[in-house]
């Protein structure tokens, strides 16, 4: 347990103390939404009907920014190897490191979504849900993205074949997220159907991606 | 130190990018024991200590030691080529690390970094040391928790003469503690080796 909270602390003060991980994510996020309505022009409806869209797909991009991260410092400083030798076993060390990927992505991320609805002119009554949506669907991307992070390890200029290898792997994510925001902000559908979805989603990356990227780094170090 | 340890390899092969670098290699080490591994570049000295830790997958043989428990892996403390600190973290922020992951009690840890001469430099980041002292930050973790074997490869890489009689005494130390070295080495350390094993280069065909 201690050997666990070690771990995760550190992860997190890494990426504060390193900077840039975070505010890169959070920039990404809202230039890409605030140029998309200088593309579409000022039609208001427009907007707010294609906003749930824009902020799922600006998010999954923003969050896959800073994926290639979760692994690739302690493999090419060598602190992979001594986490290996720890008493935790290896599938555990994956989820705490993508557990605080999410922290300090995800969350943010989440956090910063409703300001940028704003930009998007998204109901304002339909912003709880939104938080929450991507609070319960970002889990999902954070572990998912672990997967893709240790199997491009020891690559050069992996950070674009991660997002090749793990967009795909988003859209279930993304349509149960846009699902659930848009039945919130329009209507008529109940939204919880599909945050359910996104809670189940979460859920099962939790369990079955660490175990994937566990034997993807077993390989890696080899 | 726990139960006394040992730490064995029976008829052990490796190979690496379809070379054979050894096989057939065996020994024995019991408490208190050294084990120095020498040979040329590319002999299969730091994979032969990857072995050990887990790292590399054997190919032929067993490994015996522990006491059944626990794996080899978790008794044992690897220092690679590769530091494994944190340049934005502090000497002690590092240290502290090591101890509350590897699962030490963390008492001496402030003697630790005046036996390598860092104390004053322990509210430092790491990046801002030079290679010899990041050498000593990271073989202090062999103290952030005790374990019983020392897998050390090429330790002295970068320290000065000092520090290298410092290490030395402390692996004299740890052996008569009753724990087991394994190490690779160029240069000479005041260690009694029970055991040398000289890896050669297998010759191309």
């Amino acid at each position: 347990m201690k050997s666990a909270w070690a771990l995760f602390r550190r992860d997190v003060t890494l990426t504060w103390r390193e900077g840039g991980t975070i505010g890169t994510a959070l920039g990404f996020y809202l230039v890409v939404v605030a140029i998309t309505p200088l593309g579409l022009g000022p039609d208001l409806n427009l907007l707010s009907r294609i906003a749930p869209g824009v902020l799922w797909v600006a998010l999954l991009l923003a969050s896959l920014l800073s994926a290639d991260r979760i692994f690739h410092n302690d493999y090419e400083d060598g602190t992979l190897d001594v986490l290996t030798m720890g008493p935790l076993p290896l599938p555990l060390v994956a989820a705490l490191k993508s557990l605080a990927h999410w922290v300090t992505t995800g969350v943010p991320l989440a956090l910063l979504a409703p300001l940028l609805g704003l930009l998007l002119n998204l109901p304002i009554d339909s912003f709880p849900l939104l938080v929450l949506a991507m609070l319960a669907g970002t889990p999902a991307l954070s572990f998912v993205a672990a997967i893709g992070a240790s199997l491009t390890l020891g690559l050069r200029r992996s950070g674009v074949l991660l997002a090749l290898l793990v967009l795909p792997l988003y859209v279930p994510v993304l349509i149960f997220g846009v699902a659930a925001v848009s039945a919130a902000s329009v209507g008529p559908a109940s939204p919880w159907p599909p945050f359910l979805m996104l809670c189940a989603l979460s859920l099962a990356s939790i369990v079955l991606a660490p175990i994937a990227a566990a034997a993807a780094l077993r390989a890696a170090l080899r | 130190m726990p139960q006394p340890i040992s730490l064995a390899a029976h008829e052990i092969s490796c190979q690496r990018g379809g070379r054979l670098l050894f096989e057939r290699l065996s020994f024995s080490l019991k408490a208190g024991e050294a084990l120095l591994v020498t040979g040329p570049n590319g002999a299969g000295k730091t994979s032969l200590l990857r072995l050990i830790t887990g790292l590399l997958p054997l190919q032929a043989g067993t490994f015996e030691g522990g006491d059944g428990d626990v794996p080899l892996p978790e008794l044992s403390h690897y220092v690679g080529h590769l530091n494994g600190i944190k340049t934005a973290l502090t000497l002690r922020e590092n240290m502290r690390f090591w101890t509350d992951f590897l699962g030490g009690d963390g008492s001496g840890l402030e003697d630790c970094l005046a036996m390598f001469g860092l104390a004053g430099l322990a509210d430092l980041p790491a990046g801002l040391l030079s290679a010899g002292q990041k050498r000593k930050l990271a073989l202090l973790r062999l103290f952030a928790a005790p374990r019983p074997i020392w897998l050390l490869d090429e330790p002295s890489v970068s320290l000065d003469a000092q520090s290298v009689k410092m290490l030395g005494q402390a692996i004299a130390r740890h052996l008569a503690q009753g724990g087991i070295a394994v190490v690779a080495s160029h240069t000479p350390l005041k260690v009694r080796f029970t055991q040398e094993l000289p890896l050669a280069l297998e010759q191309l065909p």
